[in-house]
């Protein structure tokens, strides 16, 4: 049933050109910057003579896309997440899911992984993408693995976010300025307490957690802070859609 | 277990400390067509989210085939076909593609659902429209693809929210045998406020205003209260008032027009007989009697009004 709803979530998106012309622009802005990243490579390399200067073409490639995708995607996810709910209720179509045989969580959790299989293909794509440099050097796979791991969980948690957002009200727009205000902030919060890092409110901060994922460090919590983070949005939408049900 | 479809027991649902609906109780049968009527913000549409399970009701229960909707909704979801008052259509897709969603979402089983979509776009008249968006088409075909998507999966019971709404007369025609061929086998609930409406396809009649259920009964039950005890009589020469009103089990005579008068007489003492005779005898020239209906309206304005009082 879940799929059920995220093939209905994957359809409405690939039946307008909406769809498809997100996934061109964005993968053409991780195209350049993989680009660039190459052309900086060999400028920067040829001037670092010493030995310790030296840094790997994965690491170096890797950081310019990666650090640009997690920014991109920062504008990117809330502008997908903002019809997830709320056109459906402004457009009254919430009733055609609420009256099938179906829980809300399984609607909740059917358009939060339609959506999520979206931001897969760029995910995957900008893997692949990395992966050509293997052609002519010999790259670090663990690394780009780790990377790729923690730019997916980073976008699940922007959805995550952004579909609670979405629920709360009529208007797409806002919902998407909502969410992203949201979500710079715990981005750039970390920054506040730059002099105190293991402050705990830094640790809220999905920054905080993202760059151990782009040091090519995989560790239990982080993955659990992001299950966390997730599961939490999810449910608050959750209750929101039955406070519909409850309230009227 | 008879055949009953579904229950509703004691609803009452409270917006805001504002009671929107009191204390309604009914119960449909297997064959039933259950018509709804009742002025704009009496609570139909209220509580017809309620018995789909869209709104949870403050008191009360729903039961489908005796599944309660609040424990087991999904079960109970299951044997319900829900047109709401706004069209729950997208737009951006085609009618097949619509359809074919809804199939799957109401757990048709994936081998057969082809063949729902074809019956359900037969049975609303919508098989040249298959690939067309469902933005491009009217109206009129917009509600039709709503009402197929109520019926797709063959629902026990089927509660439409004013579905003719935005049709144009063949296709209500249209939509109405439908309807009457869905009550033959299932159970229907349907509202309006096009009174005739009723009387055609329903089989019961419950009136709701304000939140009070205050009639509920057959239809014929509707129209005995149309009829009443009144004649519609019009002489070319037209007898004094008295005349008429010495004849037996006469109460009242109220002139209408020239040489039109209402009589309204006692149950069951219908002075049609007496008063062609004396016209006959007298020469007053009768060209016209005939039983005095009340248009439903009245019925309706009545039966609104009286509860009102009490």
């Amino acid at each position: 049933m879940i799929l059920n709803i995220a093939r209905k979530e994957l359809k409405s998106l690939f039946a307008s050109p909406m769809g498809w012309i997100i996934l061109a622009l964005l993968m053409m802005a991780f195209g350049s910057y993989y680009l660039t990243g190459v052309n900086n490579y060999f400028e920067v390399m040829s001037g670092a003579i010493r030995p310790a200067e030296r840094v790997g073409v994965t690491i170096f490639v890797g950081q310019t896309v990666y650090s640009i995708a997690s920014f991109i995607m920062l504008f990117a996810v809330p502008l997908l997440t903002m019809r997830l709910i709320s056109e459906e209720r402004r457009s009254q179509t919430l009733p055609f899911l609420f009256s099938a045989p179906i829980s809300l969580t399984e609607i909740v959790l059917g358009k939060f992984v339609g959506l999520i299989v979206f931001l897969s293909i760029l995910v995957l794509y900008i893997f692949l993408m990395l992966t050509t440099l293997n052609i002519w050097a010999d790259i670090d796979f663990g690394y780009l693995v780790a990377n790729s791991i923690g730019l997916w969980l980073l976008v699940a948690s922007f959805s995550a976010l952004g579909i609670y957002f979405s629920s709360l009200t009529q208007q797409p727009i806002i919902a998407a300025i909502l969410s992203f205000i949201s979500l710079f902030a715990l981005m750039i919060m970390e920054r506040f307490f730059a002099s105190d890092p293991n402050h705990w409110f830094a640790y809220l901060s999905l920054m905080k957690h993202f760059q151990s994922f782009s040091r090519g460090l995989i560790d239990t919590s982080d993955l659990m802070y992001f299950f966390l983070f997730i599961s939490t949005f999810l449910t608050l939408t959750i209750r929101r859609l039955d406070a519909d049900r409850l309230r009227g | 277990m008879s055949n009953l479809t579904l229950e509703a027991i004691e609803l009452t649902r409270l917006f805001g400390g504002r009671e929107a609906v009191k204390n309604v109780s009914f119960h449909l049968e297997k064959g039933e067509v259950l018509g709804f009527l009742g002025p704009n913000g009496a609570g139909k549409s209220t509580t017809m989210r309620m018995l789909t399970g869209n709104l949870a009701p403050s008191i009360g229960t729903v039961k489908i085939c005796g599944i309660d909707i609040i424990e087991n909704p999904k079960e109970a979801k299951a044997l319900i076909g829900y047109l709401p008052e706004m069209r729950p259509i997208y737009k951006e897709l085609t009618v097949d593609e619509f359809l074919t969603i809804a199939a799957r979402l109401h757990k048709v089983p994936s081998k057969q659902i082809k063949k729902a979509v074809d019956i359900a776009k037969e049975k609303c008249g919508l098989s040249h429209m298959s690939k067309r968006l469902i933005e491009n088409l009217s109206n009129g075909y917009q509600q039709r693809v709503a009402i197929a998507q109520a019926i797709i999966h063959n629902p026990l019971v089927v509660i439409l929210d004013e579905p003719t709404v935005g049709l144009d007369p063949i296709q209500i025609r249209e939509i109405r045998s439908l309807i009457r061929e869905i009550g033959q086998k299932h159970s229907v609930i349907l509202s309006t406020h096009i009174l005739p409406e009723v009387e055609m396809v329903c089989d019961r009649v419950q009136i709701i205003d304000k939140g009070n259920l205050v009639f509920h009964g057959s239809i014929d039950e509707l129209k005995q209260h149309r009829q009443g005890n009144k004649l519609l009589v019009g002489f070319s020469k037209a007898p004094p008032l008295s005349a008429l009103k010495d004849v037996q089990g006469v109460t009242k005579v109220e002139k209408v027009e020239t040489g039109m008068y209402r009589i309204h007489f006692k149950n069951k003492l219908s002075p049609s007989e007496a008063i062609v005779k004396l016209s006959v005898k007298n020469r007053w020239g009768l060209y016209q009697i005939a039983p005095d209906q009340t248009s439903l309206e009245d019925v309706f304005v009545q039966l609104t009004e009286k509860k009102q009082k009490n």
